[in-house]
């Protein structure tokens, strides 16, 4: 980067503190976790915080931080896969439609977006996970489908600006072609507007699977996931609401984060303050 | 001695700890116009910032501006609000950034009126009033700003500043993004309504010619002093300070001399013909440019120079004609080894070059068309050290240099391919005089040492003048007339030709010539 070091907000801190709390979990899940959550003990069931249990366990006697930790896992990895969806087919999308603008590929990429913009995009990511059945890989496809037009829109429209300054030009005189053209000049200019939207799909893509495993559609047992152990615990509310209230927590924690974390790295990639501060 | 209507004193300013003013001291007499020139960065806009208090965030500021007398420096925003629009009125550069474009323009006109109170079916009518005023009589008010062309959106601007009839009208260069003919006819205007409505005028602009031609007095500016002030006639006819004499010589470039070039044809269109639909862009062109010559192609936005300069570059192709380069097919037909042959120069330094690339590989990119030869990076940096730059400045990006130091990378970039033919698209409308000069005289010399020849394409004529040996004069998509340069300036033969020189702001070099107006003495 030209500018060096990116300045963010304390709000924006705070942000990137919870996402990296929340990533760095999961990682840690990969290789370790306190107890092994694929393994139910009903005797040590609805356990109070102890140092064995630093959360409790849940009505199995699975321990609830192994189980947070695991659910991470799979709520990024979800959504995480269906950001790359997006970003990996939205973005060409975007920038083709861009490198042709009022063509018939433009109007067929941009109509095609409006087409999936048409669909309630949960109410169809469940119908996908119905029929195909419900797994992690296809809630990945049915969440990151949607994530598709997202990108096409937010690259077409950073590139349009681009295309009619003279380096464009400059570039063009030098023989190279819309798709060079495309590749080494608009892309590396839109990666700021890319990463901010990409923060904001991630967390969206949380709460999207959240959704689809609290409705059963997500990751099966025995995989740990944070919306189905809000969905198992929404019966025991009354008698121990600690078990709903970790689930939602860590929701609500990592999509803030996320949002906060999107928000300041727009203000701070943001070209305009950028100049300013070079 | 007249009261002075707005009098600065000791005005310092500094934004975020910069120092951007220092000790500014103006006055101007109501009905008086005050000249304020400078190049950019000098802090003439700034000036006008603080005598609206419209500062950016972070400004601080010592000295005192005062209107009547009162004080301003320390008034509170809702005060401003009063004293904005009824007493000081301002307009801006841009006037297509400077009108809404969802409003029709009646109602912005009539919106300054309403805000104050005035009753909407009397706003309206001084708003129709104002309109008429500023020479849009045949134009409803319900028409919107795309509607209009720039001069007449510059118009509708100043109707908005006049529409409470300030007794100050501070004009931020407000003709510099107007052809040449328009903005004769808006200072026209401008002058017209400081005399008829006693409105003192304060021009910012960077344009000694329109000083000349508009200014009772003028005060110059450089990095946030004012370096010499007093009457126009005495500044501009015997300038104290070296600063002004260099602004003065480099706002008159001498006309280049008179050279012979033995005709081999480089680049040639022959009846070149663009369409777009039903609209004629390029209409039936010809011309032909020799080896080592200078071609001028002048005209106003819009007459399609930029259309021939991208069928001439192979970037569009033609529905008639053809464009030969070197005697080979030329434009869209050129094969790659011949684009090498011809490049260009742009007009804006600061969009020429993408932000995150460094200087070495965007000098480099033309050896796309060529394939990089084995002696890249020697012949980069030929091309960096031809304009006056060094390999040093190879791993830089382009934010690292001033706009004059971009404009030499692209012409590095233009040049590193050894081509025959440059196209440069008003590659010095952007610069400051001084920098211009400079660039300028590099053309010149690249030319003489490279045998380059240059499609100059401008609306500047005094540039044209120095740098070209012959020019042509577009209008409406079609050549309306060409000649060698002195012949052209000094007989025209067009109507056309004789009101673009015409209009084009002069400054004398001996006294000026009295104001096209009497003015009652200010001292």
């Amino acid at each position: 980067m030209m500018s060096g070091r990116i300045r963010l907000s304390p709000a924006g801190w705070i942000g990137a503190a919870l996402t990296a709390l929340f990533v760095g979990a999961a990682l840690l899940s990969l290789v370790w976790l306190p107890h092994d959550v694929g393994v139910l003990d009903i005797s040590a069931r609805n356990l109070p915080p102890s140092p064995a249990h630093p959360l409790g366990t849940d009505h199995y006697g699975r321990d609830m931080l192994s189980m947070l930790m695991a659910g991470a896992r799979t709520s990024i990895a979800v959504a995480l896969l269906a950001v790359g969806i997006g970003l990996g087919l939205g973005v060409p999308l975007g920038l083709l439609a861009a490198a042709r603008r009022g063509s018939w590929l433009d109007e067929v990429v941009m109509r095609g977006n409006d087409l999936i913009f048409a669909f309630p995009s949960l109410v169809i990511a469940i119908l996908i996970t119905a029929v195909f059945g419900p797994s992690a890989v296809n809630a990945i496809l049915a969440i990151g489908i949607f994530n598709i037009p997202v990108f096409a829109r937010v690259a077409r429209g950073g590139a349009l600006p681009i295309w009619t300054l003279d380096y464009i030009m400059a570039a063009r005189v030098a023989g190279k072609g819309r798709a060079l053209i495309s590749f080494q000049h608009l892309l590396p200019n839109i990666t700021s507007l890319l990463i901010v939207q990409a923060t904001i799909q991630f967390s969206l893509g949380i709460l999207a699977e959240a959704a689809l495993s609290y409705v059963g559609l997500g990751a099966q047992p025995p995989t740990a996931s944070w919306g189905r152990m809000l969905a198992d615990a929404q019966t025991m509310i009354y008698t121990e609401p600690q078990l709903a209230i970790m689930p939602g927590l860590a929701i609500v924690a990592m999509v803030l984060g996320l949002n906060l974390l999107g928000d300041a790295l727009r203000d701070a990639l943001d070209p305009r303050l950028r100049r300013m501060g070079v | 001695m007249t009261a002075p209507l707005l009098s600065v004193e000791g005005l310092s300013l500094t934004i975020q700890g910069t120092p951007i003013l220092r000790d500014v001291a103006l006055t101007l007499a109501p009905g008086e116009t005050l000249g304020l020139v400078g190049e950019s960065g000098s802090g003439k806009s700034m000036t006008a910032l603080a005598a609206t208090g419209l500062l950016p965030r972070g400004a601080r500021m010592r000295g005192a501006i005062r209107l009547d007398g009162t004080d301003l420096t320390a008034l509170p925003e809702r005060d401003w609000l009063r004293i904005r629009g009824a007493d000081v009125a301002m307009i801006f550069q841009e006037p297509t950034l400077a009108l809404n474009p969802v409003h029709t323009i009646g109602a912005q006109v009539a919106e300054t009126l309403r805000i104050r109170g005035t009753p909407r079916a009397q706003a309206r009518r001084i708003a129709r009033e104002r309109l008429d005023r500023v020479g849009l009589a045949g134009v409803p008010a319900d028409r919107y700003p795309h509607e209009l062309s720039g001069g007449q959106r510059q118009r509708v601007c100043i109707a908005m500043a006049i529409a409470c009839r300030p007794r100050l009208l501070i004009a931020d260069e407000p003709t510099t993004a107007l052809d040449v003919t328009t903005q004769a006819r808006i200072l026209d205007l401008l002058r017209d309504l400081s005399r008829d409505e006693g409105m003192a005028l304060l021009l910012i602009t960077h344009d000694l010619g329109v000083v000349a031609d508009m200014a009772d007095r003028v005060a110059v500016m450089k990095d946030g002093r004012i370096v010499e002030d007093g009457p126009t006639a005495a500044v501009l006819g015997a300038p104290r300070e070296e600063y002004t004499r260099d602004l003065l010589a480099a706002s008159r470039p001498a006309p280049r001399p008179a050279r012979t070039i033995a005709p081999e044809p480089v680049l040639e269109a022959r009846s070149v013909t663009r369409r777009y639909g039903g609209f004629t862009a390029v209409s039936d062109v010809s011309l032909t440019l020799h080896r080592g010559e200078s071609l001028g192609l002048v005209g106003e936005s819009g007459c399609g120079k930029s259309t021939l300069t991208r069928a001439l570059l192979g970037l569009e192709p033609v529905q008639d004609g053809s464009v030969h380069l070197m005697g080979r097919p030329g434009g869209t037909a050129m094969t790659r080894a011949d684009r090498a042959r011809i490049s260009v120069v742009f007009q804006d330094p600061y969009g020429s070059f993408d932000p995150r690339w460094p200087i070495r590989r965007i000098v480099s990119e033309p050896f796309h068309l060529t394939g990089r030869p084995p002696d890249a990076e020697a012949r980069i940096t030929t091309a960096l050290e031809q304009v006056g730059l060094s390999a040093a400045d190879l791993t830089k990006y382009p934010h690292e240099f001033s706009g004059g130091q971009r404009q030499r990378i692209a012409i590095a970039r233009a040049l590193v391919t050894n081509p025959d033919v440059v196209v440069l698209d008003e590659a010095v409308s952007a610069l400051d005089v001084r920098v211009r000069a400079r660039v300028l005289a590099l053309l010149a010399d690249l030319q003489d040492r490279l045998g380059l020849a240059y499609l100059f394409i401008s609306h500047d004529l005094g540039v044209v003048r120095a740098l070209c040996d012959r020019v042509l004069v577009m209008r409406g998509g079609r050549i309306v007339e060409a000649g060698r340069t002195a012949d052209l300036f000094d007989a025209p033969e067009t109507d056309y030709t004789r009101e673009l020189i015409a209009a084009t702001p002069a400054i004398p070099h001996e006294r000026p010539r009295r104001m096209p107006h009497d003015r009652p003495a200010l001292v």
